[in-house]
């Protein structure tokens, strides 16, 4: 198995605050895995640490073979993230947003409009300014641009919010294709549902940590102030995200 | 490098054509600047047209502002920073990308105010070549230094007002060389030699400015 994703008690801070807090994480090329959890418990953050953005206190992490540290550039042009914000243009057309991710990307140009026309944003709302679309359409947008691109791992975070049944059921097919293409897909998500449709893995983050694997219909609804994995495995988690606890368990000492 | 500063400033000016926002808030500001430099000087002619070059700059800095302010203003809705972060360009190639098109709008909006200088100080031209070579160079100086510290400023809440703060006194000495090149350039000081060597300084800060954007603008996007 070739691992995509490796990620070894990995710990990141924004300021003081601890983000992740030891996080061990293996994804292996070509798999579908959806990191699910409450409010403030480390999915975003584990995201954008995969990606390079978010910097990485200490631990081991390899991405694409790549160190999401040092080499961030090199491997930011091999992914595709989506985050809450969509990351558009809004004065630029639907079109004009895609061909420009394509462009930046390395991808021809003409890349553009069938991914676009994959999202089902064709004619007049492929010209349309962003700013005039609705938030479903800018969610498609957004998925387009990463259609797009092509990216060798797609990270997405909530990527259903905003989207109509047959646009998320759109949404899976696009993933799994990319999936069967090659690529890998890590998604976080509360929806049981979208676990259910789309995982080969279901991961539950608390505390800044991964906590367990567990297939979807074993997780339950998750609520705001706790996802269900097993007793004993997690530290306070709180609507105020990570408290120190978790960081104690993975070795750390918070002042 | 080159190519992702083309695909940035073609990006850029493409929203500039859509929007006509820059434009639309720089060219009447810069030309109320102008006008009030023209109400404030209007009992004295002749220290009205020895001013001009001066006052000519520093509306083309005050125009700057607000261009530098949209080309960053642009970055910071919706998250597009980060995707363009996530998009692999080269950080040299954002940074001159986004000089190149805040210096494109400048040039436009100063094209308009040479037009109003020359008819509200009733300026007249002695050294063409000097006058445009500089207005070229000192253009790429204050792009390239708006655009350096708007990044610098983009997380800050303040950020609108800390930059005319912090960059006044960064192009003090674009102001002032500038001003010494298109005063000899009007004929306003004695021989274009002089013009030159203020030329020639005008040079080394915009290298200057444009060498630091490059070597730190991958830095500046990474901490903001």
């Amino acid at each position: 198995m070739v691992l995509c994703v490796r990620l070894r008690q990995v710990v990141a801070f924004a300021g003081r605050y601890p983000l992740l807090a030891g996080v061990d994480l293996d994804v292996a090329e070509g798999e579908v895995v959806v990191l699910r959890g409450a409010n403030g418990a480390g999915k975003t953050s584990l995201l954008r640490a995969v990606a390079g953005l978010l910097p990485i206190s200490s631990g081991e992490a390899s991405v694409l073979g790549l160190d999401p540290v040092r080499d961030a550039r090199a491997l930011r042009r091999r992914v595709g993230l989506l985050g809450h914000r969509n990351g558009l243009y809004e004065d630029l057309s639907a079109l004009d947003n895609v061909r420009f991710a394509a462009r930046a990307a390395g991808a021809p140009k003409a890349a553009a409009g069938p991914a676009l026309e994959r999202l089902g944003l064709t004619g007049r709302l492929a010209d349309l300014a962003v700013g005039r679309l609705s938030a479903g359409q800018r969610r498609r947008v957004a998925l387009a641009m990463l259609a797009a691109r092509q990216p060798e791992l797609w990270l997405l975070d909530e990527p259903h919010a905003g989207l109509d049944a047959s646009h998320r059921h759109l949404l899976d097919q696009l993933l799994r294709e990319a999936a069967a293409g090659g690529a890998t897909v890590v998604l976080a998500s509360h929806e049981a549902a979208v676990s259910t449709a789309l995982a080969g893995r279901t991961l539950a983050v608390a505390g800044g940590t991964v906590v367990g694997g567990l297939l979807a219909d074993e997780l339950g609804p998750p609520t705001d102030h706790q996802v269900g994995p097993p007793a004993g495995q997690v530290g306070a988690v709180s609507r105020e995200g990570v408290g120190p606890a978790p960081l104690a368990q993975a070795g750390f000492h918070v002042a | 490098m080159w190519r992702d500063a083309l695909v940035v400033a073609g990006k850029d000016l493409r929203i500039e054509r859509r929007s006509w926002v820059g434009l639309n808030q720089v060219l009447p500001y810069a030309l109320t600047v102008l006008l009030l430099f023209g109400f404030a000087f209007d009992q004295d002619r002749s220290l009205l047209a020895q001013a001009a070059p001066g006052l000519y700059w520093l509306a083309v800095v005050f125009a700057g502002l607000p261009a530098v302010q949209r080309s960053f203003a642009v970055e910071a809705a919706d998250g597009a920073a980060d995707g363009l972060r996530m998009s692999g360009l080269e950080p040299a190639g954002i940074f001159l990308g986004k000089a190149a098109a805040v210096a494109l709008q400048l040039l436009v909006a100063q094209a308009v105010l040479a037009g109003g200088v020359a008819v509200l100080f009733h300026s007249r031209l002695a050294g063409p070549g000097l006058l445009v070579a500089s207005a070229l160079v000192s253009t790429a100086g204050v792009a390239g230094a708006g655009v350096a510290y708007g990044a610098l400023l983009v997380g800050l809440r303040a950020r609108e007002t800390l930059l005319p703060l912090l960059l006044a006194p960064v192009l003090a000495p674009v102001v002032l060389a500038a001003t010494q090149a298109w005063r000899s350039a009007l004929g306003l000081s004695a021989g274009p030699g002089g013009g030159w060597r203020w030329f020639g300084l005008l040079a080394c800060f915009t290298v200057v400015y444009l060498a630091g954007g490059v070597l730190s603008f991958g830095a500046l996007m990474e901490e903001t």
